[in-house]
């Protein structure tokens, strides 16, 4: 906590350590997640365990109490740049260990809109809970999507817009998907402020995520129920 | 702002209004002597929260009904993914068309070619030149976490004022404020836009 500057961390033992490192992730504390993660590996955790039981943890605090209105969008922020500083020492180490992928995500901003925030932390988030997330970044007509779609063949196709304006764009590239036959391949997930249900449905996504830890939710829930849905089909041929 | 209605007169209208337009309105309304109509704002702040405003608004327009000829709402969509529209529609009310003011000040579709040509331009009206630190600056962090400017608007090339007044106060601030955020700086006179006919046809 940000009152406890001459705090050691390494004199905390692993509950301590994790539960301050969720503090330090809460007040944005980048510095501390650094060496919190750096200390977890040293004593032996693994990657994926620092990344799932620390970090995304936290992150989940801080996104209900984003919800909630008691946290807002500069803290949220600060709070993912912090866990930003640990996915760097991170990443690496998980693609070394074979970490297992829950599934693969593209994901970017519609044409006409360069806003980010959101996507990024859906992005970190989905990638923190075992996605191979592939951010197309910003400002994406639909032929990106279509050749990222085809080069990576990921479950998922994620979009996101922040402008009313920008929004409609989501329905182009869906109507392009379904015109190439292959809407049906991809689970299709919007996100953005002025965004609801009724706009998912009515441009023929299959969800929308009002935040990034509804995203990771209903991510791994349509991904579990695709394999289910395949592996049935499997017996039964 | 109360309007008046003569015996043969203009209907007595309300026009509900976003803060952000406040002064604009209640300026058009002086400068044309607009008397029977009258104005009730919404927190500007509330284009953080959108939900908020269809829920509002609908209350404003139920409470207003029976003490007004005629009800008008001076908003976009303001980022109300729609809602702001079916709850117009189901209390049988109208609003100035556009996603937004800066859109009504500009003018619908000029605003979107503009937009279309370069969406990396983050616009300023009066309003948000005069509030600019409050807003920007203190309301998104940056004063006390300057580390956050980038996140915001590294993404953004240039401010562009979209101005209601030709005044040179406030294009110093204008500046001002794009250099704040490290961004080139456009300037474009608007005036009062589609605003100004909706009233005037309205009137």
């Amino acid at each position: 906590m940000s009152d406890m500057d001459d705090l050691d961390l390494r004199s905390l033992d692993d509950d301590e350590l994790n539960k301050q490192m969720q503090d330090d992730l809460y007040d944005g504390l980048k510095e501390e997640i650094v060496e919190g993660v750096n200390i977890f590996l040293e004593r032996g955790w693994t990657p994926y365990r620092i990344l799932t039981e620390v970090l995304v943890e936290g992150m989940r605090i801080v996104g209900i109490d984003f919800r909630d209105g008691i946290l807002f969008v500069p803290e949220v922020l600060l709070a993912a740049n912090a866990m930003k500083g640990g996915m760097v020492i991170l990443r690496p180490l998980l693609a070394e260990t074979g970490a297992e992928q829950v599934g693969k995500v593209v994901i970017g901003t519609v044409k006409g809109d360069i806003h980010d925030i959101g996507k990024n932390l859906v992005g970190m988030m989905m990638e923190g809970a075992g996605f191979e997330v592939f951010d197309l970044g910003i400002n994406n007509p639909v032929e990106n999507y279509l050749e990222a779609l085809e080069q990576h063949q990921p479950e998922i196709l994620g979009m996101s817009a922040l402008l009313t304006t920008t929004m409609p764009y989501m329905k182009v590239v869906i109507d392009t998907l379904k015109e190439k036959g292959i809407r049906d391949d991809y689970i299709v997930l919007v996100g953005g402020a002025p965004l609801n249900e009724a706009f998912a449905e009515a441009v023929g996504a299959d969800a929308y995520c009002r935040d990034a830890a509804v995203a990771v939710e209903t991510a791994k829930d349509f991904v579990a129920r695709r394999h289910n849905l395949r592996g049935k089909k499997a017996k039964a041929q | 702002m109360t309007g008046r209605q003569g015996p043969d007169g203009p209907p007595k209208t309300l026009l509900i209004t976003c803060g952000a337009l406040a002064r604009e309105v209640v300026e058009l309304i002086r400068l044309n002597g607009w008397t029977h109509m009258t104005v009730t704002c919404l927190p500007a702040i509330w284009h953080n929260t959108p939900d908020k405003i269809p829920v509002a608004v609908r209350q404003k327009i139920r409470t207003a009904k029976r003490d007004y000829d005629r009800i008008l709402v001076l908003y976009g969509d303001c980022g109300s993914g729609g809602l702001l529209d079916r709850v117009l529609e189901q209390e049988g009310v109208e609003r100035i068309d556009g996603p937004h003011c800066y859109a009504f000040y500009t003018g619908v579709q000029d605003f979107a070619e503009l937009a279309d040509a370069d969406p990396t331009c983050f616009y300023l009206t009066d309003y948000l030149v005069r509030h600019f630190d409050r807003l920007i600056i203190e309301g998104l962090g940056i004063d006390r976490h300057p580390e956050l400017l980038e996140s915001y608007f590294g993404n953004y090339t240039t401010v562009v004022y979209l101005a209601q007044s030709e005044d040179e106060a406030l294009r110093r601030q204008a500046e001002t404020a794009a250099a704040k955020l490290g961004l080139a700086y456009r300037y474009r006179f608007t005036g009062y836009g589609d605003l100004g006919r909706f009233m005037q046809a309205a009137s």
